[in-house]
C-alpha cells in the first residue's frame, strides 16, 4: 500500500517534470526556461527523496544536498549572466 | 668471410670516402689522378682471374650477411662475371683518365663528380660479382642513384634534372618489379643464389609463378637496357658529363640489363616466352633505336639512340641463343653462335661506343657545339679526333676489318639460324627475324655515315660556333679514345686473342649444363666464311646504306626527319602530368578541409563495417532480452530526456540551446539514481553545473549562431547519416546485451562484492575499485584532467601574435 502511494506520488511528480520541460522548450523568454531548470532542480530533489524511502536506502542523502547547492549555482550564474553579460567580473 | 675480391668490390665505396679529402687538401692536383690509380689496381687485379676462368674454374666466396632470411654477401666470379668486371674497369681508368682533361679543375666540382663516380663503379662490380639475388638488387639501385646523380652533375640546369629524374623514375621502377621478380623466385625455389636457382631451373620452370617472376624480373633488366619502350630516359641522360655517358651510359650501367638476362638464362631459358619476349623486345629496340638515331641533329642523340640499338641487338641475341636450352644437346653450333655474337658484340660496342663519346665530347670541347647542323670540315682541323670517329663509326656501321663487322656477321648468322631451329612457331613467323634484323643495321650503316660527313666533311662554318679558333685536342684528352681505338681495331684483326681467353668462358656462364664439364664451345670468330648468306647480307646493307646516304638531301625536309623527339616521350611526359593532375584532383574532391564532411566519411564507413558484420554474423540477435518491468514514471522521465535531447537541433537561441543539454544532464543524474549509482549521480551533477557555468563563461565569446543554408541533399545525407549511425550503434549495444546473455560467462562484480571489506577495507565497492582494485587507470585519468587544465592554462596565458611559426 505504502509502495503504491510514493509510486503515484512518483508518477505525480514525473508529470510535473515533464509540465516543466515544456516550459523550458516554449519559453517564451530565456527567464521563463531558467526558472523552469531550477524547478526541476528542486524538482529532483523531492525525487530522489522518494526514491530512497522507495528504495529503503540513505546513500542519496548527500547528492540531495549537493543538488540543491548545484541548482542554486546554477541558477545564479545564468541569472547573473543574463543581468550583466559576464559571469566573473573584473576588477579592471 | 671477407676475401680479396670483396675487398675489390667495395673499393670504390671506401675510396669514395676518400675523395673529398684529397679534393680539399690537394687542391694543386687534379683528383682525378688520384682516382685513376684505383681502376688500374682492379683491372690488372683482375686480369689475373683470366688463366682460372678460361680453364673452367668459378671462384666463389661466402660472406653472410643478414643468413636468416637468405641474404649473403656471396661474391661468383666466372667468365661473364670477369668480362664485365673487365670492361668496368678498364673503360673506368679510361674515362677516369680522360675526364681529367675533360674537366676543369678550377670550374667543376670534381670533388662531388668522383665520388659519383667511384660510388657507380663499386655498385656495377656489387652488381656483376654477386651471387644473391637481393644483394644484385641493392647494388642495382645503387647504381641507379649514382646514374640519376651523375646525369644532373651540372644541377643548374634544367633539362639536367628532367633527365636524372626521368632516368631514375623509369629505372627505379623497373628495379622494384625485378625485386617483385626476385621475391617470387625466392618463394618458388626457397632461395636468392643464382646457382641454386639454375641447379633448380626445372623445378621453378614448374611452377605457376614462373611467368609472373620471369615478367618482373625482366621489366627489370629493361628499363636498366634502355629496351624499347623504356629507352625514353637514355637520350635525355645526354645532359651529362661526356666521361659519364660515355662510361655508364654506353659501356657499363646500361649493360647491366644484359648481364642480367645473361646470367639468367640458366633459370628462365628454354621456354617459348622467354625467347619470344627477349627476342621482340629486343628487335623493336634494334630498329626503332637505330631509325631514330638517323633523325637526331644532337652528335650525343645519336650516339644515345645508337647505343639503344646496339642493346637491342645484343639483347635479342640472347633472346635467340636461349633456344640452345629448350635442345639441351642438340646442334650446339647453330644456337650458341647467337650468344658467340652476343658476347663478342658487348665487348665491340664497349669499345668503339666509348671512343665515339669521348669523340664527340672533344668536338663538344673544342667547337663548343654538339649539333651537326653547325659543324662540319672538322677532318682537317681535328685529324686524330676524325680518325678516331672513322674507325668507330666504321666499326658500327659493320665494315671489315673491324671488329664490329665480325660481331654483325655472327649477328646475321644468328638471325639466320633462327629459321631453322622449327621451334616456337619458327616456322612461319621466323623468317621475319633476319628481315628485320637487316633492316635496322641498313638504318645502322647510313646514321653512321651521316654522322661522319655531317661533323668532319664539308665546309668549316666558324661564323656558326662560339669557339673562334678550333683546334685538335689535348693529348691527354686523346689518349683514351686512341686506347679504345686501338682495341676496336686489334680486336677486328685478332679476334682470336678473346675467343677462348674470354668470350667463351663467358658463353659457358651464360649457357649453363649445355654441355658437359671438360668440353668448350667451339668459338671460331673469322673474316671470312665463303659466300655465305650473311656475305651477301652485308654487301646488301652497305649498298642500300650508300644510297640512301646519297639520296639523303630528299628525306631532310620530310617530318620524319625534322621531329627528331620520340613518341614515347610525349606518352611519359603526359603520363607524368596526368598523374599529378590525376592525384591532385582525387585529393582535392576529397580533403574538402571541411569537419563536417570528414565526419560524414568516417560515419559512413562505421556505418557500413557494423552493418557487414552483423549482416556476416546473422545480427541483430535480439532474443531473450530479460528486462526488468519499467514503471510509468521511468517512461516518463525517459519521454522528457528524449524530448531534451531531440529539441537541441531545432532551438535558435543559444542559453535556450544550454538550459536544454542541463536538462539532460539532470536527467541522467536522475537515471543514476533510480539505477541504484549514488557516485556517478553525484559526479554527473557537479560536471553537468560546471559545464553550464563553463558554458556561460566562454558565452560572451561565442560567435552568434547562425543559420546555414544547407543544400536538401546535403540535409537528406546527413540525415540519413546520423539515423544509420543511431540506429547501428543501439542494434550493436542490443546485440551485445543478448548475446552476454547467450553465453555463461560469469560477472568480474561478485569478487568485488566479495572482496572489497577483506583485501581493501572498504565498504563503497566504486570506490575501492577506482582507487585500489583498478587504481592505475584512476591515476592515469587524474593526468588527463591536469594536461587539460594545463593546456587551458597555456591556450589563455600564451597567445601567438601572429607572426611566429607554430
Amino acid at each position: 500500500m505504502f509502495d503504491t502511494v510514493l509510486i503515484v506520488a512518483l508518477s505525480a511528480l514525473s508529470i510535473a517534470l515533464l509540465l516543466l520541460f515544456i516550459r523550458v522548450v516554449k519559453g517564451p523568454s530565456t527567464q521563463d526556461r531558467i526558472l523552469a531548470l531550477d524547478a526541476i532542480g528542486v524538482l529532483l530533489v523531492g525525487f530522489i527523496g522518494i526514491i530512497m524511502i522507495l528504495q529503503d536506502t540513505s546513500v542519496f542523502s548527500d547528492i540531495v544536498l549537493v543538488l540543491t547547492i548545484l541548482g542554486f549555482v546554477g541558477t545564479l550564474s545564468l541569472s547573473k549572466f543574463l543581468e550583466r553579460g559576464v559571469v566573473i567580473e573584473h576588477d579592471d | 668471410m671477407l676475401t680479396l675480391l670483396h675487398w675489390a668490390a667495395l673499393s670504390p665505396f671506401i675510396a669514395a670516402v676518400l675523395i673529398p679529402f684529397l679534393y680539399k687538401y690537394l687542391k694543386r692536383i687534379h683528383t682525378g689522378w688520384f682516382v685513376l690509380i684505383l681502376p688500374l689496381v682492379l683491372f690488372v687485379y683482375f686480369l689475373s682471374f683470366i688463366p682460372r676462368t678460361s680453364s673452367g674454374e668459378v671462384i666463389l666466396n661466402n660472406l653472410n650477411w643478414v643468413p636468416s632470411l637468405g641474404i649473403n654477401f656471396d661474391i661468383y666470379l666466372d667468365g661473364l662475371s670477369l668480362l664485365f668486371a673487365l670492361l668496368i674497369t678498364g673503360i673506368g681508368a679510361l674515362v677516369v683518365l680522360y675526364s681529367i682533361y675533360y674537366l676543369s679543375k678550377r670550374k667543376e666540382k670534381l670533388n662531388n663528380f668522383y665520388v659519383y663516380l667511384l660510388m657507380f663503379m663499386g655498385a656495377m662490380l656489387g652488381v656483376i660479382l654477386s651471387d644473391n639475388l637481393i644483394v644484385i638488387y641493392v647494388f642495382w639501385e645503387v647504381t641507379s642513384i649514382a646514374s640519376s646523380l651523375l646525369i644532373s652533375y651540372w644541377y643548374t640546369r634544367e633539362k639536367s634534372i628532367y633527365g636524372a629524374q626521368k632516368s631514375m623514375f623509369i629505372t627505379v621502377f623497373g628495379g622494384l618489379s625485378m625485386l617483385g621478380g626476385f621475391s617470387l623466385l625466392y618463394v618458388i625455389a626457397g632461395t636468392f643464389s643464382i646457382r641454386e636457382l639454375i641447379a633448380n631451373a626445372d623445378m621453378i620452370m614448374a611452377s605457376s609463378l614462373f611467368i609472373p617472376a620471369m615478367i618482373l624480373v625482366l621489366l627489370g633488366a629493361f628499363t636498366k637496357s634502355a629496351q624499347f619502350p623504356f629507352h625514353i630516359w637514355l637520350p635525355d641522360a645526354m645532359e651529362a658529363p661526356t666521361p659519364v655517358s660515355a662510361y655508364l651510359h654506353s659501356a657499363t650501367m646500361v649493360k647491366a640489363g644484359i648481364y642480367l638476362v645473361a646470367r639468367l638464362t640458366g633459370v628462365f631459358g628454354g621456354v617459348p616466352e622467354w625467347f619470344w619476349i627477349i627476342t621482340t623486345v629486343g628487335l623493336v629496340t634494334l630498329i626503332w633505336g637505330s631509325v631514330s638515331a638517323v633523325r637526331q641533329k644532337d652528335l650525343k642523340g645519336i650516339l644515345a639512340y645508337s647505343t639503344v640499338s646496339q642493346l637491342g641487338m645484343i639483347m635479342s641475341l640472347l633472346g635467340t641463343g636461349s633456344a640452345a636450352f629448350y635442345f639441351q644437346n642438340g646442334d650446339n653450333a647453330l644456337y650458341m653462335t647467337a650468344i658467340l655474337a652476343a658476347v663478342f658484340h658487348l665487348i665491340n660496342h664497349a669499345t668503339f661506343k666509348g671512343s665515339l663519346f669521348m669523340a664527340a665530347g672533344i668536338i663538344d670541347h673544342e667547337t663548343g657545339t654538339r649539333d651537326i647542323r653547325k659543324l662540319g670540315g672538322l677532318m682537317t682541323v681535328m685529324p686524330i679526333t676524325a680518325t678516331i670517329s672513322l674507325i668507330g663509326l666504321a666499326s658500327m656501321a659493320g665494315l671489315p676489318p673491324f671488329n664490329g663487322f665480325l660481331s654483325k656477321e655472327l649477328f646475321l648468322t644468328g638471325m639466320l639460324n633462327v629459321t631453322e631451329y622449327g621451334i616456337f612457331n619458327l616456322e612461319t613467323l621466323g623468317i621475319i627475324i633476319p628481315v628485320i634484323a637487316w633492316i635496322a643495321s641498313v638504318f645502322t650503316f647510313l646514321y653512321c655515315i651521316l654522322m661522319f660527313t655531317r661533323t668532319f666533311m664539308g665546309d668549316l662554318n666558324l661564323s656558326k660556333l662560339k669557339v673562334k679558333h678550333v683546334h685538335e685536342a689535348p693529348v691527354g684528352m686523346l689518349i683514351s679514345p686512341i686506347i679504345l681505338a686501338a682495341l676496336v681495331i686489334v680486336f677486328g684483326l685478332f679476334p682470336n686473342l678473346l675467343a677462348y681467353s674470354i668470350i667463351e668462358p663467358a658463353m659457358a656462364a651464360i649457357a649453363p649444363g649445355i654441355i658437359s664439364p671438360g668440353e668448350v664451345f667451339d668459338v671460331h670468330i673469322s673474316h671470312w666464311h665463303g659466300f655465305t648468306p650473311e656475305l651477301f647480307m652485308t654487301i646488301g646493307i652497305i649498298i642500300l646504306g650508300v644510297l640512301l646516304f646519297i639520296t639523303f638531301k630528299k628525306w631532310e625536309n620530310s617530318a620524319f626527319y625534322r621531329g627528331e623527339r620520340d613518341i614515347f616521350n610525349s606518352v611519359y611526359d603526359s603520363g607524368y602530368n596526368g598523374l599529378i593532375a590525376g592525384s591532385k584532383w582525387i585529393t582535392r574532391i576529397q580533403m574538402t578541409g571541411r569537419l563536417r564532411d570528414y565526419f560524414i566519411y568516417m560515419s559512413i564507413f562505421i556505418i557500413f563495417i557494423l552493418a557487414y558484420t552483423m549482416y556476416h554474423y546473422n545480427l541483430p540477435a535480439i532474443q531473450s532480452l530479460d528486462l526488468s518491468p519499467v514503471p510509468i514514471y521511468m517512461w516518463l522521465i525517459l519521454l522528457v530526456f528524449v524530448g531534451s535531447v531531440v529539441i537541441i537541433p531545432f532551438i535558435n537561441n543559444r542559453i535556450a540551446l544550454i538550459i536544454a543539454t542541463s536538462v539532460s544532464g539532470f536527467i541522467v543524474a536522475l537515471l543514476f539514481v533510480l539505477f541504484r549509482a549514488p557516485d556517478l549521480a553525484l559526479t554527473q551533477l557537479l560536471i553537468e553545473s560546471v559545464s553550464v557555468i563553463l558554458f556561460m563563461l566562454v558565452f560572451y565569446h561565442l560567435p552568434k549562431l547562425k543559420k546555414v543554408k544547407t543544400p536538401p541533399k546535403m540535409k537528406i545525407v546527413k540525415l540519413i547519416v546520423s539515423i544509420g549511425f543511431g540506429l547501428m550503434i543501439t542494434l550493436g549495444s542490443l546485440s551485445a546485451f543478448s548475446m552476454g546473455q547467450d553465453t555463461d560467462f560469469s560477472s568480474i562484480s561478485e569478487y568485488y562484492t566479495e572482496n572489497s571489506k577483506e583485501e581493501a577495507g572498504g565498504y563503497n565497492i566504486v570506490n575501492v575499485i577506482l582507487v585500489d582494485f583498478r587504481g592505475m587507470d584512476t591515476m592515469l585519468e587524474i593526468l588527463v584532467v591536469s594536461m587539460a587544465v594545463l593546456t587551458v592554462v597555456s591556450l589563455i596565458k600564451l597567445r601567438f601574435k601572429g607572426s611566429e611559426d607554430i
